[in-house]
């Protein structure tokens, strides 16, 4: 065999074995969302630690999202405001920032965040949870750990993702609204009004629709990787960083999946 | 304790009996678990009798982690016979598995505490689902200080885990281990890690706790003190059996060089 051969031939393999690997994994990741469906039926339901991350998922992502949101807002509108004022269509301003922002920007950056800081920690904290054999203490007092630790997390980014998104729209909105305030003399009430005017059901519903679906991703990704966590410290470590390339991923192809979706139902 | 009629030395994998015929509280026979190419156990048999210390001893990575987390259900044989007070451990669906651990204590080899919780919330953890056990509406704040006291450390009920020392996360463990008042306690490798002083004071307790509740304990070590002050019988583990059982005196009296290796200084 030639040299190139050989090269040939070791990039197939490394091709075939990636390939195999993300399937493996794929697989993994929806037998792991069934076994939530199913353990999520069943009682009993661990309110307070539903609670308690849901208040987690807020209090590590709150101050993000609000920074990047009203930062989005305000360049955004700066940086688009030469080119309408060009065509003359700056009074169009609310309606193109208000409907990017609330049907994709908003949604999107949020669930970004949203993974670099939740599902990153979720991985983090299952993994070494694992990896102390605490979660093999919890099995044996008693308490099934899915339950405790996997499906309150979960339920909790799914539930609280929606909410963040809507917390960030709202900045960003509030971004934009003081830059044309500031340099168009647009009131607040006149911005505002003209978003709310400008957006339908046909935004609202698929962005909120998207936003639970960008939940649940972020919060399967976080804690599979963190309850399949190799044992070791340096488990924890890899659990933590690809739950974030992991999930970004997978929010992209939800993304993709939902535009197209809610296209079809445009059309109808 | 000594009145008791003498267990003959056995070896090679054949298991002592009881010539008084106390009750049997774990019985394991065959066991056998390989990870891959690694086979860990090979046909390991124990029993173990009512009211009873039995230490187990083997090299680090011979398998003593993996036997009692198939005894409790926390791995899964790969094939052989397990039984933990009357049931076997293999046919039992969840819930049973869960009430028959009610009756078991599991004290990790890294205590396991779990660090986002206080130790108060981390003695109330087992009770949770246990309310069978105790009463429904069973008030746990006694239990907690009486679990605590026992282990002298009844001042650190709000502290977190990573406010305590090892040797304090070991005796909380120890606590949360027992608060149940379990019937059989595996202690893993319960003094790893400890200085010898903390490690006396630990297995002190745990002497008082055998006496005070009459448990029977399965105590996983590499430390030849801790096996001489506390084991009534020993079990070897070598090659993932039972490769010789009988009393410390008997052992480490043995010439044979795989039993001698553990007792050289
Ligand atoms: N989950 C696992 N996957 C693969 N191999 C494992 C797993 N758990 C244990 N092993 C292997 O089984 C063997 C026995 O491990 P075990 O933890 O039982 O050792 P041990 O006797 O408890 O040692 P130590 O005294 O160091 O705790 C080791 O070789 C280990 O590599
Ligand atoms: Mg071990």
């Amino acid at each position: 065999m030639t040299v190139g051969q050989q090269t040939q031939r070791r990039l197939a393999n490394r091709f075939y074995g990636a390939v195999m690997n993300f399937f493996q994994e794929t697989g993994a990741l929806a037998y792991f969302a069934a076994r939530f469906f199913r353990e999520v039926i069943k009682p009993p339901m661990e309110f307070r630690e539903l609670l308690r991350q849901c208040y987690n998922v807020g209090n590590r992502s709150l101050m993000l999202v609000v920074v990047t949101g009203f930062i989005i807002g305000l360049v955004l509108t700066l940086q688009s405001r030469p080119t309408l004022i060009e065509f003359g269509a700056v009074s169009w301003m609310p309606n193109m920032v208000g409907i990017s922002i609330v049907r994709e920007i908003g949604p999107v950056i949020t669930a970004l965040i949203c993974a670099g800081r939740v599902a990153s920690g979720m991985g983090a904290e299952l993994g070494s949870m694992r990896v102390t054999e605490q979660i093999d203490a919890m099995e044996v007092s008693g308490t099934n750990p899915f339950k405790f630790l996997v499906v309150t997390r979960i339920l909790a980014t799914t539930l609280m993702l929606p909410l963040l998104v809507v917390f960030g729209d709202l900045v960003a909105l509030f971004g934009s609204a003081l830059v044309e305030n500031l340099k168009g003399d647009v009131s607040f009430q006149l911005y505002f009004n003209t978003v709310f005017n400008a957006l339908g059901y046909g935004d609202l519903i698929p962005a909120t629709v998207k936003s639970f679906f960008f939940g649940f991703v972020i919060g399967l990704v976080g804690c599979y990787k963190g309850y399949f966590s190799k044992k070791g410290t340096a488990g924890v470590g890899i659990a933590a960083n690809t739950a974030v390339v992991t999930a970004s991923l997978l929010l992209f192809m939800v993304d993709f999946i939902a535009v197209f979706v809610s296209d079809i139902f445009y059309e109808l | 304790m000594n009145q008791r009629t003498h267990i003959p030395y056995v070896k090679n994998g054949t298991l002592q009996k009881d010539p008084e015929g106390r009750k049997v509280v774990i019985e394991i026979r065959d066991l056998r678990k390989s990870f891959g190419d690694n086979h860990v156990l090979n046909g390991f048999n124990l029993r173990l009798y009512e009211g009873e210390n039995l230490v187990i001893m083997g090299k680090s990575g011979s398998g003593k982690s993996v036997m009692i987390k198939c005894l409790v259900g926390l791995m899964q044989a790969d094939s052989g016979y397990i039984e933990v007070l009357g049931k076997e451990v293999n046919t039992l669906d969840r819930a049973q598995l869960d009430t028959l651990r009610a009756d078991i204590g599991f004290l990790f080899q890294g205590s396991a505490l779990y660090d986002s919780m206080t130790v108060r919330e981390n003695l109330e953890f087992p009770m949770r689902r246990h309310k069978e056990k105790l009463g429904a509406f069973a008030d746990t704040e006694p239990m907690v200080l009486e679990a605590l006291e026992n282990v002298g450390l009844a001042h650190t009920l709000d502290l977190m885990p990573e406010e305590l020392s090892g040797g304090m996360k070991r005796r909380v463990a120890l606590a949360r281990t027992l608060i149940l008042k379990p019937k059989v306690i595996l202690y893993d490798e319960p003094t790893s890690g400890l200085d010898p002083i903390t490690a006396k004071e630990i297995i002190e307790l745990m002497r008082s706790i055998q006496k005070k509740y009459n448990t029977s304990s399965l105590i996983i070590t590499h430390d030849v003190d801790c096996a001489r002050v506390i084991s009534e019988r020993m079990v070897l583990l070598v090659d993932g059996i039972n490769y010789a059982e009988g009393t410390y005196a008997e052992l480490s009296s043995d010439k044979d060089p795989k039993v001698e290796a553990f007792f050289k200084k």
